[in-house]
């Protein structure tokens, strides 16, 4: 393999693992305030790629006004989905959270059937992003390269958000212990709330990218994307967002390697991911950068 | 009292024997498929209670042992030159080329091969607890079922087999439908039901009590794989075909949908709701066609089905979290207990 080729892979890799990340991380937000998995989370993600597409090319709104209206419509899908189907069994034996989280994740994958049908889409293609540009001897699409920056970007606020801001605050001290935070006199509903939406924002921008990245659409689309960046998160260790970014990038990279160099191993590369998570739960249950949990009695 | 229940189950047993034969011989072949299909709903819906419902491990991954019971039962049973037909790509590999095994032997290999594929998955993934382990289940069912569709030579890959002898029926269904309850109704009150159930309530304290974790994790992981597999088997016998898609998490969660309805922990309530889901599912068919409201005819919604369905999960689980038995059983005493509420206490009267 010659080191262009390597290269070229590489970039694809960081490519898709900023991807990941960026849905990754609202698992990782949900789990750290909840201890909860947010099942539904792959299927918001691909609502905000209909979003997206529906305001492009049904309704003919310029590309920045549509996937701007697609991120603030997830962010809002995302704290119904929280306030219908998690708030009210929030003190529920998790059994029943997790049935429940089930429960939304199909209904919006079959709300999306009905309503947008079942056949595939074709998202719109946007000049700016899908231009070819050439690095030395290879070509790679502009949009590769502007993933893993956006991505940075938007990590970066976010830390900004959790460590010096007063919201931010607000959600470290509800995923320390809900109880006490409701004594400081935090509203704690809203902060829930405030974190589906950001996570659920988070997740729209990685399905828009996604869908200019893989242009065909499907409301089934969100499940394996779903699975694999909660798999992400646990590498990482889960309730931890930098540990979330590591875990999308090591699942991306590691996935177009597998390919690039064992290409007979191309139909395994979706239980890849399940073959790393079961050995990370094996041997480091707590993730890379896990903190580790004792039991109380 | 004792004997009374007694002769009222060999009763209601007589009056179903007799209802069978009639089915079998008046009913025409789409209600005996129905009636097939809720007998195998009803050993799946037990299968997956006992390991979730009773053992109270979350285990999301009853498709993948369903597909290897489904594909063992298949490749057993099938004839030689349908095996032929079948693989046509690439062939069998021997020995099963050669093999063909009756029915009931194909069917209890099928449930040995689970067990032992449960018993690979459960060592390692039972040492993990709750979300973590429903997700770590899901991923073994979607690892079977990935391999299951890469591995040419032996599962036919994505094309599926078809052609397996319809050798299930009602005496079959509805046959090993009453062995797994009666297994499981013994199993339960066994003193490894009772451990289960300890385990459930509280992990730790069922430790203290000089419960062995994971002996009594593994060993239900195990039984809930054979009777999934059975299952599984027979439903691909029923169906005449199977392919790997057939084993994706859907298959999974309509199995999630009669226990949670039927109550986590409740062989009765599981049998019930096995009944009313799979009979609901062919009732509710007319949802994803064209309605006729009268002059008005709405669109075909192909997946309006699975809408109700999926509310409905979340309707039991939102409002009803115990379902509709909770962890009780329907006993005769309670049918009668059913009836005689109404009167009111006698003065004084402690009933």
């Amino acid at each position: 393999m010659t080191l262009d080729l390597f290269l070229q892979h590489l970039t694809n890799g960081i490519s898709l693992g900023s991807l990941y990340a960026l849905i990754a991380i609202g698992y990782t937000m949900v789990y750290g305030i909840l201890r909860l998995i947010n099942f539904a989370h792959g299927d918001i993600f691909m609502m905000s790629v209909y979003f997206a597409f529906f305001g492009v090319a049904t309704f003919g709104m310029p590309w920045y006004a549509a996937f701007l209206l697609a991120i603030l419509l997830t962010g809002a899908l995302g704290i119904l989905v929280e306030r219908t189907a998690y708030k009210p069994i929030r003190e529920a034996p998790k059994i029943s959270i997790l049935i429940s989280a089930i429960g939304a994740s199909f209904l919006l994958e079959n709300l999306a059937t009905v309503i947008f049908g079942g056949r595939p889409k074709t998202f719109p293609q946007i000049e700016l992003f899908t231009k070819m540009v050439d690095v030395g001897a290879v070509r790679i699409q502009m949009l590769t390269f502007m993933i893993p920056v956006i991505t940075v970007a938007l990590l970066i606020g976010l830390l900004y958000l959790i460590n010096h801001t007063k919201s931010g605050m607000a959600m470290r001290a509800v995923s320390k212990d809900i109880e006490t935070a409701r004594l400081m006199g935090i509203d704690v509903n809203r902060t829930i709330s405030f974190t589906f939406g950001i996570g659920s924002m988070l997740a729209a921008v990685g399905g828009i990218m996604w869908g200019l990245k893989f242009p065909s659409i499907l409301p089934l689309m969100g499940v394996i994307p779903g699975l694999k960046c909660f798999i992400a998160a646990v590498i990482g260790g889960i309730g931890n967002i930098k540990g979330a970014v590591y875990g999308g990038f090591i699942l991306g990279v590691g996935e177009i390697m597998l390919i690039a160099f064992l290409p007979e191993l191309t139909g395994y590369r979706d239980a890849f991911a399940f073959i790393l998570l079961i050995v990370i739960l094996l041997f480091r249950p707590t993730g890379i950068m896990g903190e580790k949990i004792s039991e109380k009695v | 009292m004792k004997r009374r229940n007694l002769i009222l189950t060999a009763v209601f047993l007589l009056l179903s024997v007799i209802f069978l034969v009639y089915a079998d011989n008046n009913f025409d072949s789409y209600i005996v498929r129905i009636l097939n299909l809720c007998a195998i709903y009803t050993v799946l819906g037990l299968s997956m209670n006992l390991i979730n419902g009773f053992t109270g491990l979350f285990s999301l991954g009853h498709a993948g042992f369903m597909a290897v019971g489904a594909y063992a039962t298949a490749i057993l049973t099938m004839s030689i030159e349908t095996k032929q037909a079948n693989f046509f790509l690439a062939p069998l590999i021997s020995p099963l080329d050669k093999i063909v095994l009756p029915f009931l032997i194909s069917l209890i290999i099928a449930g040995l091969i689970a067990v032992i594929v449960a018993y690979g998955i459960g060592a390692p993934a039972l040492r993990l607890k709750g979300d973590y382990l429903a997700i770590a289940t899901l991923g073994f069912a979607e690892i079977i079922r990935v391999v299951f569709t890469n591995t040419q030579r032996v599962t036919n890959g994505a094309l599926g087999l078809k052609g397996i002898p319809s050798t299930t029926n009602l005496w079959w269904s509805f046959g090993i439908a009453l062995f797994t309850v009666i297994v499981m109704i013994s199993l339960i009150n066994s003193s490894y039901g009772r451990a289960f159930k300890a385990i459930r309530e509280d992990e730790i304290a069922a430790e203290s009590m000089g419960i062995n974790l994971f002996k009594h994790k593994v060993l239900s992981f195990m039984i809930g794989a054979f009777f999934a597999g059975v299952g599984g088997g027979l439903l691909g016998s029923l169906l005449g075909t199977i392919d790997p898609l057939m084993f994706r998490f859907f298959m999974t969660f309509n199995i999630l949908l009669i226990i949670v309805l039927g109550g986590m922990g409740s062989i009765s309530g599981t049998i019930i709701s096995a009944f009313v889901i799979t009979i609901a599912t062919e009732w509710l068919r007319f949802l994803d066609e064209p309605i006729k409201l009268g002059f008005l005819t709405t669109p075909a919604l192909p997946g309006l089905r699975m809408v109700v369905f999926s509310a409905l999960l979340m309707v039991v689980v939102l409002f009803f979290r115990h379902g509709l038995m909770g962890t009780r059983e329907l006993t005769w005493d309670m049918i009668f207990g059913f009836f005689n509420r109404k009167k009111p206490l006698t003065k004084g009267g402690t009933k």
